[in-house]
């Protein structure tokens, strides 16, 4: 056990992980719990808003502002899962900060549900408060079981690195190092792989499915080709495309991919001695084989 | 190529305002200053795989003044807001947050995508995308996982007002 009793969060889960993403948010509070990461879950929050900016950007706004307000009245910053999650909460954030005029519109419309948005709370992804707060080496000396003879490739997404201006600077965006390195942390090897920072193309997925499952194809083409055991990610949505699609894409192509697709606390979580059931991999649609052996054996 | 095969398009219906229309909605603010590099369009993600959506040409097209021709189109909501050309813009046009801007002019329009109805109607009746009621619950149950309660009256009542804000400016431009 790690003493990690300063860090403590209003866990955000949004609308896709406590449905489709349950394994994720399984092993997040396993491996948080265990880092001594005290996790609040707040009743009352909704969806983020990123939904509902194509209809009215005001409608987002306000959707992301009640979720921030809900979290400071308990005076706590927001832990997010989803990376769209994150840059919506994050972008609204900043832009009801840097806007006294808007903020006063804001807190005009929120006031007849009772909330005020104050700009005090916080927003930090998993991987991000994993990587800056607890540290690569407090996780390396949390590990106990070896993943050494397992490479995953990784795949950051889009929104837990951009809009880069809304992040303070962290990690790359057009060569990002901050998943390779908790992977490393979390014992395993990092496969590199074409595009990297390939969208999953999730946003348009409601919108154009042909299209959206031929942008997912390609990363499960380069992923494949570059032999790793898994392709290893941080937001549910990325996720469903590439995990809940993937038979969807094997037969629309007639490809055969049984690429494992995993959370990253999923792996933390297993080098870290939790179990398969723990971690939720009975959930994973695509069955982790090589790595249920050799934990099993 | 023959003449039968061109698509001849006619200025005199084009809007010469569309691009102050734009700019004057939240996102839609630097539209005026894309010079058409294509270095958006050469690193998009939906673009590499369909010749559908071109960032440059939509770009284009508003900046032309083809007003109806952009907003009744399918292609403006082919971004999948994954923010690669926002990053690489020389010019800084915000390409993610123009498309919103248009978006929601689209809407205002009475161009609303089947998919944008379905989960706006989620929304209200959920406060979610995804339901959780009991079922959900139970399920979330033998995982271990502690139970969630639907907040829906308040994201209803935020979509009600947008959608009046919405109805007010139509009816006051009419």
């Amino acid at each position: 056990m790690i003493a990690q009793s300063e860090i403590r969060y209003a866990l955000y889960l949004g609308c896709t992980v406590p449905v489709r993403g349950m394994n994720y948010e399984m092993a997040a509070r396993k491996v948080a719990e265990r880092l001594g990461i005290k996790l609040v879950d707040v009743d009352g929050f909704s969806c983020c808003g990123f939904p509902a900016r194509p209809l009215n950007w005001q409608a987002g706004l306000l959707m992301a502002a009640r979720n921030l307000a809900l979290a400071e009245a308990q005076g706590l910053d927001i832990l997010t899962l989803c990376s769209a999650c994150t840059s919506t909460l994050t972008e609204a954030n900043h832009r009801l900060k840097e806007d006294a005029e808007l903020r006063a519109w804001a807190n005009e419309q929120l006031a007849g549900m009772g909330h005020t948005y104050k700009g005090t709370a916080r927003v930090r992804h998993f991987a991000r408060m994993l990587y800056e707060e607890v540290g690569v080496d407090t996780l390396r000396e949390a590990v106990t079981v070896s993943l050494a003879d397992f490479g995953f490739a990784p795949h950051y997404g889009c929104h837990y690195l951009k809009p880069s201006h809304l992040y303070d600077g962290f990690d790359d965006p057009e060569n990002p190092q901050s998943l390779d390195r908790l992977i490393e942390a979390a014992g395993a090897r990092v496969v590199r792989y074409k595009d990297e920072a390939q969208c999953c193309g999730g946003g348009i997925l409601g919108f154009d499915e042909e299209t959206a499952l031929l942008v997912a194809k390609q990363k499960l083409d380069h992923v494949t080709a570059a032999g790793a055991d898994g392709l290893v990610l941080i937001c549910p949505f990325c996720a469903i495309m590439y995990e809940a699609n993937q038979r969807r894409v094997e037969s629309a192509y007639e490809v055969e991919y049984k690429l494992p697709v995993l959370y990253y606390p999923q792996i933390l979580g297993l080098a870290m001695g939790f179990s398969l059931e723990e971690m939720g991999i009975k959930l994973n649609r695509v069955k982790p084989r090589g790595l249920i052996k050799a934990l099993r054996s | 190529m023959s003449d039968e095969n061109k698509v001849i398009i006619d200025v005199s219906n084009f809007d010469p305002h569309f691009r102050d229309e734009i700019a004057a909605e939240p996102g839609g603010e630097h539209i005026r200053r894309c010079f058409s590099c294509s270095t958006c369009t050469a690193g998009c993600p939906v673009a590499g795989v369909t010749d559908k959506y071109n960032p440059r040409r939509i770009i284009h097209m508003a900046l032309l003044g083809m007003r109806e021709q952009v907003l009744a189109s399918d292609f403006v909501w082919l971004c999948s807001v994954c923010y690669t050309c926002y990053e690489r813009c020389p010019q800084d046009v915000r390409i993610p947050e123009l498309m919103n801007a248009i978006r929601n002019i689209a809407v205002q329009e009475g161009y609303v995508p089947a998919t944008l109805k379905m989960q706006v109607e989620k929304l209200q009746a959920h406060g979610r995308l995804y339901e959780i009621e009991d079922y959900e619950n139970e399920r979330r149950a033998e995982y271990g996982l502690p139970p969630i309660r639907e907040e829906a009256a308040e994201v209803r009542q935020i979509l009600r007002q947008a959608q009046d804000n919405v109805l007010e400016q139509t009816n006051a431009e009419e």
